[in-house]
């Protein structure tokens, strides 16, 4: 018993993540607090969009299900859950079944090795960008196969859109990513990494966010990867898979209940695994905004601090917003539950004052707060742009993203290795 | 693509044969299909992506209101014409109405005249803005929608408040109008007009310098003005290929020929330029109705009609400018209450058959672009 | 090169992964050529590479492992899927699944197999072809081992052998182009 509480403290001295650390307990309670709480992200995410966008459509969006409709995604899943599983007479039963797995677990195993803070990883491993890259990709078979399953023409050539769709922009993708690794090896100290947490601690260590580096090749990078992003993920306005006015829904035409559920699922994690991608390779990870501006303890402490207002002033709203509620005792209960709701985020705030918990947190806060500026923009796409066409896309991913991907690419690499290019022409030209 | 006729039809028997023909794809697009404006079927012959032909099943909303109207009087008769084009029903009811009084000799009163152009046209800016929010839907871009629903919510009040009725108004009476305008109806309209003006210059914001919808429409769906011709296609799809005709200015009916107003046409009839041309038109619209409803005379809103209508035997043709091309009505009378034979030349209907000519070497989107563009009202095309 | 560096933690259970790793290969494999329908096929030979991918990373390789999965479970196997998708299913339960020569083929199978047992449990010497003990370096020293020995002015030793071997995949994809298209 002694034994099994000090192999739980030893982590919390050991300064590493769970996985680098070798502790099993520490991982368990890792993965199961990133799946929880990404879980609770598809929800927020499912709600925010809906009501974000009814604001920029002026109309209110989700009004029923609870105050202002909070628990509207709540009344979705529960509904989804209840709904018949259909599957259709004519589908291939068992690759049909198998598809939206094949598509859910691609999309929660990458955040394996998202770093939410320096330790805040469930691992880190030494191939983390590609890892995620890799398996980010493999989600694209289960769209294929859920297409080509369900044995109908909409869905099938939801899937074929969708396939070429994915493998063009994770072309471009690579390209953009790699040269973000180029940059990591410019460290005094250290060669390049493809480890996610090295990625970011060689941007600290070079005191500079890689969308500033060697400007403006590393924010060319970051845009390339930020429109492929949104490619790869099917969003709009790249959503041809699933282009509701031409294929229906596309490749989930078929699907109901919580096997559709599940692509819901997968797609807003995987919106979120590829926001958390460019956040570590450009945005500085965890690290908090203007380190080089505003250095020195007393910006840190106000810095840390921020993530506590942050939820303070989200409670402040929602309080105001209880104030406002109608008087009528039919919104009494709803009128409760949003100050309830108020309340919780107050507590959240007030305890992320605590100097132990403000410290461990802050990390996970700024990670977090950068992936929903993503999402925010995600939603924003959304309401904005009409929908490419096929050949259109396929042209922006051949013809525009990935020749300027690859100058990109050997552009970084001059400007990277100036130095000793220049040394060596200098010795080519000595008799 | 130059002539119509020498487009051979879809041949749909022939199976496919050869192992590993991952060429031809038959796909029924409709009867439900979000897409497809209603109840259209449209049955798509592709190679990939790639639109080889298609062709459009319909009548899956057929009434028969052609064959109600020679069992009804002609005044009985006047509410079921709204119901063919139902986002446009004021003007069906004006086309319907002027062509019985044509038959019967009679004209509407001035004043009359002047509050069924300002519906009308208020009519046609609704038609056009619902027609906007669907084809931008279509093409992927959803925020318009809610743009054009929001103000179109403003015209039909002003129906709402005239008549009762929002959608099938049934507007108009053979020899004028049933209702007096009601009180502060000039005001309102003159609200509309200055509330509505920078909300279209909204709407142009949104799309027409968008880089997507321009690679979208541009060159999309292209027909030339001969073919228009050909087909019989009317409205604003024939004036974007270039054909200045506009029912309103070449043989014009109600008092059009009292106001001033341009008639827009484009160059390339693709689906930009529709766009464009429809974008003008409300505009237009709302230049006529600025006019109108400064020039409203007073006087009796209703002409002297028999309460039992027995228009002479005879037949007329009357079409107007309805806000989806020529809406005509050939009416047969044989002396008695009923009209011996109603023809409606419904333009959603004509113009329809254009899509074919349209889409061939198109891609799937396309299809569904020009759907868009043609603005086809099902009510009207199966009627 | 170092000789083998202990790793930081030492691995858990590796025979029992190994086990099970090498059973869900051959398992997959056998599927890949018994099923009828090519999805089916194309389904179990996904797995077949997962579980590949897994074991380069028992064998401390994570940077090979991680190509394993982008290339060819990410990248090629969705192209061969985009392809199977397009055929009709009906059509291929028809037809012939094994050709006339199995019996060869099963023949140059264990032949392969044989020589395989054979070379593992020749000793010369005392030795085997195949060491004992792993030879492993760091995990995180994988990636850079593999970029040494590529482009390495030193140690660089495969580069000309890698780039042919890209050469001769170029030569294909052009091969197919020229093959699936009529008109260039």
């Amino acid at each position: 018993m002694h034994g099994a509480i000090q192999y739980i403290l030893s982590y919390l001295e050991s300064n590493q993540t769970p996985g680098a650390a070798g502790n099993v307990f520490w991982a368990t309670v890792y993965i199961l607090l990133v799946f929880v709480g990404l879980s609770i992200a598809v929800i927020a995410m499912n709600w925010l969009e809906r009501k974000i966008l009814a604001h920029m459509q002026v109309r209110l969006g989700p009004m029923r299900v609870g105050p202002h409709g909070l628990l509207q995604p709540i009344a979705d899943a529960l509904k989804l859950l209840l709904k018949e599983d259909i599957i259709p007479a004519e589908a291939d039963k068992i690759v049909f079944w198998v598809a939206p797995f094949i598509v859910v677990l691609a999309a929660f195993t990458v955040f394996v090795v998202v770093p939410f803070g320096p330790t805040h990883a469930i691992t880190d491993m030494n191939i983390g960008v590609l890892f995620m890259l890799g398996v980010s990709s493999l989600s694209v078979l289960g769209i294929v196969t859920a297409g080509w399953a369900s044995n109908s023409h909409y869905p099938l050539i939801g899937a074929l859109r969708s396939s070429a769709q994915m493998v063009s922009y994770e072309v471009a993708m690579g390209l953009a990513v790699v040269s973000v690794i180029l940059m990591t090896s410019l460290n005094e100290t250290s060669t390049g990494t493809l480890s996610m947490i090295g990625i970011v601690q060689s941007q600290l260590a070079q005191r500079e966010w890689f969308i500033f580096k060697f400007f403006p090749l590393g924010l060319i990078g970051f845009f390339i990867f930020a429109v492929a992003m949104v490619a790869e993920t099917n969003r709009a306005p790249f959503d041809l898979p699933e282009a509701e006015s031409e294929l229906t829904a596309g490749f989930h035409t078929e699907y109901s209940g919580f096997r559709w559920s599940l692509f819901f699922l997968a797609e807003y994690s995987a919106m979120i695994a590829v926001s958390s991608i460019a956040v570590t390779l450009w945005l500085g990870g965890w690290l908090r905004p203007f380190p080089n501006a505003l250095p020195g303890s007393t910006w840190e402490l106000v810095f840390s601090l921020i993530p506590g207002f942050t939820f303070l002033f989200l409670a402040g709203m929602t309080f105001y917003s209880t104030a406002r509620m109608p008087k009528h005792p039919l919104f009494r209960v709803q009128t409760i539950g949003l100050g309830g709701f108020g309340a919780l985020l107050a507590l959240v705030g007030l305890i992320l004052f605590i100097p132990g918990v403000r410290v461990r947190v802050q990390d996970i806060f700024w990670f977090s707060a950068k992936v929903a500026g993503f999402m925010y923009l995600y939603i924003w796409y959304r309401g904005t742009f009409p929908r490419y066409r096929f050949d259109q896309l396929m042209k922006v991913g051949w013809k525009v993203l990935l020749p300027t991907g690859l100058a990109l690419l050997i552009l970084t690499a001059l400007v990277a290795m100036r130095t000793e290019l220049l040394a060596d022409l200098r010795g080519a030209w000595r008799p | 693509m130059t002539d119509p006729r020498s487009i051979s039809p879809l041949d749909l028997e022939t199976p496919d044969q050869t192992f590993l023909d991952a060429n031809e794809l038959v796909i029924n697009m409709g009867p439900q299909h979000p897409a497809t404006h209603g109840v259209l079927r449209v049955i798509l012959r592709l190679d990939g992506e790639k639109v080889l032909g298609l062709e459009c099943v319909i009548g899956y909303l057929h009434r028969g209101v052609e064959k109600i109207a020679e069992n009804r009087t002609y005044t009985m008769f006047n509410p079921y014409v709204d119901r063919m084009d139902y986002v446009a029903a004021v003007s069906n009811g004006l086309g319907y109405c002027e062509a019985v009084e044509k038959l019967l000799s009679v004209e509407a009163p001035p004043r009359a005249q002047f509050i069924r152009v300002i519906l009308t046209e208020l009519n046609r800016i609704a038609s056009h803005q619902l027609w906007l929010g669907t084809h931008a839907l279509d093409i992927g871009a959803i925020t318009p929608l809610f743009y054009t629903f929001r103000d179109r919510e403003e015209i039909l009040k002003i129906f709402e408040k005239y008549c009762g009725a929002r959608l099938t108004t049934h507007a108009f009476r053979i020899g004028g109008l049933q209702y007096e305008a009601y009180d502060g109806f000039e005001q309102d309209v003159r609200n509309f007009v200055s509330f509505v003006k920078p909300k279209i210059d909204e709407y142009e914001e949104l799309l027409t310098t968008n880089r997507i919808w321009l690679e979208r429409t541009k060159g999309v769906g292209v027909i030339s003005g001969k073919d228009c011709i050909a087909l019989g296609v009317t409205g604003p799809v024939l004036r974007a290929s270039g054909v200045k005709w506009d029912i309103r200015k070449a043989l014009p009916y109600a008092n059009y020929r009292n106001f001033d107003f341009e008639i827009p046409t484009g160059e390339n009839g693709d689906t930009y330029d529709r766009y464009l041309v429809r974008m003008v038109e409300m505009r237009q619209s709302l230049r006529i109705i600025e006019q109108a409803v400064e020039g409203i005379p007073e006087g009796p809103i209703m002409a002297k009609v028999p309460k039992v209508m027995k228009p002479p035997v005879g037949e007329v043709y009357h079409s107007i400018e309805a806000p989806k091309g020529e809406l005509g009505y050939f009416i047969v009378s044989d002396g008695s209450t009923q009209p011996y034979r109603v023809r409606v030349r419904p333009p959603s209907f004509v113009n329809l058959q254009a899509l074919d000519v349209m889409c061939r070497g198109q891609l799937v989107a396309d299809v569904i672009a020009v759907i868009g563009t043609l603005d086809i009202v099902l009510g009207e095309v199966d009627r | 090169m170092n000789p083998a560096t202990v790793p930081a933690n030492p691995p858990v259970a590796t025979p029992f992964f190994f086990y099970l790793l090498a059973a869900i290969m051959i398992i997959g494999g056998i599927l890949v050529i018994t099923r009828r329908n090519a999805v089916h096929s194309a389904m179990a030979l996904i797995t077949t590479l997962l579980a590949q991918a897994a074991l380069y990373l028992m064998l401390y390789a994570p940077f090979v492992a991680g190509v394993q999965i982008i290339l060819y479970a990410g990248g090629i196997m969705v192209l061969f899927l985009f392809v199977i998708m397009l055929i009709s299913i009906e059509r291929t339960q028809k037809e012939r699944q094994f050709n006339k020569q199995w019996l060869v083929g099963i023949a140059a199978a264990a032949a392969l197999g044989g020589l395989f047992i054979a070379v593992y449990t020749t000793r010369t010497g005392g030795r085997t072809l195949f060491p004992e003990g792993r030879l492993t370096y760091l995990e995180g020293e994988n990636t850079q081992r593999v970029a040494a020995l590529l482009f390495d002015r030193a140690t660089g030793t495969y580069m000309f052998a890698f780039e042919i071997a890209s050469l001769l995949l170029l030569v294909a994809i052009i091969g197919a182009v020229v093959m699936a298209k009529k008109r260039i």
